[in-house]
């Protein structure tokens, strides 16, 4: 009984009751998605480290970027709970293909929505939203992942236009990306208050991407290297309203929130599979799942899944009414991932040998994991952010 | 072209169902419900045929208590143009909804009326071609391919070991069978669209049916296997008890 056939999603509060029947109407599309069009080959793509590009289209066409923003631009224009619902639905799937999603809507069509000119929203954002143009975020570089202000690619302007030179790493589908939202100083690279976002095409000449190679996770997205060897952009290419770090990580808080729905996900993946194998399973003439050890890994994922969910409920809640703060979001981030993980390794364990098979989910969502615990803001800068809110004294 | 679908709201064919307090109705606590799986093909029917014919209208009407509402806005989403609630109690007598749908649908104007085969609930089967008869339509059931041209439909039904192919002038109804079409899943813009697209509720009152339900009973549990033996030695063991116990053999 391996796969998700019959996935039933844990619901332990009732917290189906606490959502309106538009937000329950987003999710269950997006879930039968998922067991229609990704369950049959997530385990494939991720065996062979291949991004199921072919599902693209029908993502745009289900409208699953940038869910969040307003219809004008071609987009859903849902509230965020639903929007997480999205994200929590996905990563049921697979975190790599959730990560696609949130770097398009949260990474590149929220800078462009939240910093972009009227022009720049009125072209790209219809575009990114039908999935004609496929999008990346060039933040992070090969020596300033969790300390992004330290950035040393830079914008240089000219008569007409920009110069930009530099290295991002770590670019989720950088490889395959039509744009990019470059992050890069137009001043000194002590300067953090010119950090400035700029739209750059990804066949402007001197722009390379290529693939990271070797990733024991996330194997079923593109993961990318991406060289900035003076490209020209014109002037317009700059998010006007960008100012200093603050502009990118506003995008990692849009991130970061859709990731703390996602986990969520991915936990309620592998909770249903270890009930499912720990019913069925037979050892010593009864189920595994007779048995207090078993019992009791259960009972913490269902605990830790259950409170992971209120999180995220109240904390989209709080952000539709405009209150939600970036250190509840790196609460949820932290807290949510955490589980998720040490659910995902519990199920794995549970299932026994057969745990480490593409033919079970635990162990892809739990590889998977890893690299979610570390990206967008690691679990431990997460604890600093945290510790910084709690006493205002920073440890970074 | 104007198309009517006539859609049921069914627990989702994956729950677990438990019989109520009265023993002649299924307990809905906790029940997640869906459009009847059927029913969807007719949707899909109805929204793929008002795509390729100009000037189509497509509604979607449900009899039921106020729980069908939210069937009929997935219909909505789906991408229906507007939808009916007859509000009111169905009966467990198919001719009494047939009436209610009827009434409903005989002034509407329709040119095709679509159902599903059955409701995956009472496997009913009654209530398409019923409607059919009490309009005076001409009626095919448990359709798997449709065509419409010059004012006249064309349908094919599988039948015992072959294809039947039929065809009748509009307006008709139909009833439609796995294989018509690949439903779609509602969009999110359709989700959003679907709460301001035209919703009426029509009051309506039950004709007295002639068909009671007196129980309900879930099937007998499936008794636990048995293992007669291992290896060659099991099979003159196994060969008769399928002889004499399973009398398969």
């Amino acid at each position: 009984m391996a796969g998700s056939a019959g996935y039933t999603a844990v619901d332990f509060y009732d917290i189906d009751s606490l959502l309106s029947e538009e937000e329950r109407a987003v999710r269950d599309t997006v879930r039968q998605w998922v067991d229609d069009q990704l369950i049959p080959v997530i385990g494939d793509c991720y065996i062979e480290g291949r991004f199921p590009k072919q599902l693209i289209p029908g993502m745009a066409e289900l409208g699953l970027f940038g869910a969040n923003l307003p219809e004008e631009y071609g987009c859903a224009g849902l509230n965020n709970v639903a929007y997480g619902l999205i994200m929590q639905e996905l990563e049921r799937g697979d975190s790599g293909i959730r990560s696609f999603a949130s770097v398009q809507g949260a990474l590149v069509m929220y800078p462009i929505y939240a910093f972009g000119s009227d022009a720049q929203k009125a072209y790209w954002l219809p575009r990114l939203a039908a999935g004609t143009e496929i999008g990346c975020f060039g933040l992070t570089e090969p020596d300033y992942g969790s300390n992004p202000a330290g950035m040393i690619t830079t914008a240089r302007e000219t008569a007409d236009g920009w110069v930009l030179n530099g290295t991002k790493m770590w670019i989720t589908n950088g490889s395959q990306a039509t744009v990019s939202i470059i992050w890069a100083k137009t001043g000194e690279v002590d300067d953090t208050t010119s950090i400035r976002g700029f739209i750059v095409p990804t066949s402007t000449p001197g722009f390379s991407g290529k693939d990271q190679k070797g990733k024991l996770s996330l194997r079923a997205s593109d993961t990318s290297e991406l060289h900035l060897q003076d490209v020209h952009v014109p002037k317009d290419a700059m998010l006007p309203k960008s100012g200093g770090i603050k502009s990118p990580l506003m995008c990692l808080t849009q991130a970061r929130y859709g990731i703390a729905w996602g986990a969520v996900g991915a936990a309620m993946a592998c909770y249903d599979e270890a009930r499912r194998y720990a019913i069925n399973r037979v050892m010593f003439g009864k189920p595994i799942g007779q048995t207090q050890i078993q019992q009791e890994r259960l009972a913490n994922m269902l605990t830790e899944i259950t409170k992971a969910q209120l999180l995220v409920l109240q904390l989209g809640r709080l952000k539709d009414l405009g209150k939600m703060t970036p250190s509840q979001v790196s609460l949820a981030k932290r807290n949510n991932v955490n589980i998720a993980c040490e659910s995902a390794r519990e199920a794995r364990r549970l299932l026994g040998a057969n745990g480490i098979l593409i033919e079970y989910h635990s162990m892809r969502h739990l590889a998977n994991l890893e690299s979610v615990y570390t990206y967008e803001g690691t679990h431990d800068m997460h604890s600093l952010i945290l510790g910084q809110e709690i006493t205002g004294l920073a440890a970074y | 072209m104007k198309i009517a679908v006539c859609l049921r709201r069914v627990p989702d064919t994956t729950s677990k169902i438990v019989i109520g307090a009265g023993g002649t109705a299924i307990d809905e606590a906790g029940l997640k419900f869906v459009p009847n799986p059927y029913d969807e093909y007719a949707l899909e029917a109805a929204i793929a045929l008002k795509d390729t014919v100009a000037g189509g209208e497509t509604t979607v009407i449900a009899f039921g208590g106020d729980s069908v509402q939210e069937t009929l806005r997935t219909a909505l989403a789906m991408g229906i143009d507007r939808a009916i609630q007859l509000q009111g109690t169905p009966s467990a007598d198919g001719l009494a909804n047939a009436h209610v749908l009827a009434d409903q649908l005989k002034d509407g104007g329709f040119d095709l009326v679509l159902f599903g085969k059955l409701a995956v609930d009472d496997y009913g089967q009654q209530t398409g071609a019923m409607v059919a008869e009490l309009l005076g339509l001409p009626c095919a059931t448990a359709i798997t391919s449709l065509e419409i041209a010059a004012g006249k439909a064309t349908v094919a039904r599988e039948v015992e070991g072959g294809v039947e192919h039929a065809g009748c002038a509009l307006p008709a109804v139909f009833t439609c069978d796995k294989g018509l079409n690949t439903p779609r899943l509602p969009s999110l813009k359709g989700i959003m669209a679907a709460k301001k697209k035209p919703f009426d509720i029509v009051p309506v009152t039950t004709p007295s049916g002639k068909v009671q339900i007196v129980s309900l009973a879930l099937p007998p549990e499936r008794a636990a296997g048995r293992i007669v033996g291992e290896g060659a030695a099991a099979v003159p063991v196994l060969l008769q008890l399928l002889t004499t116990e399973a009398k398969v053999l």
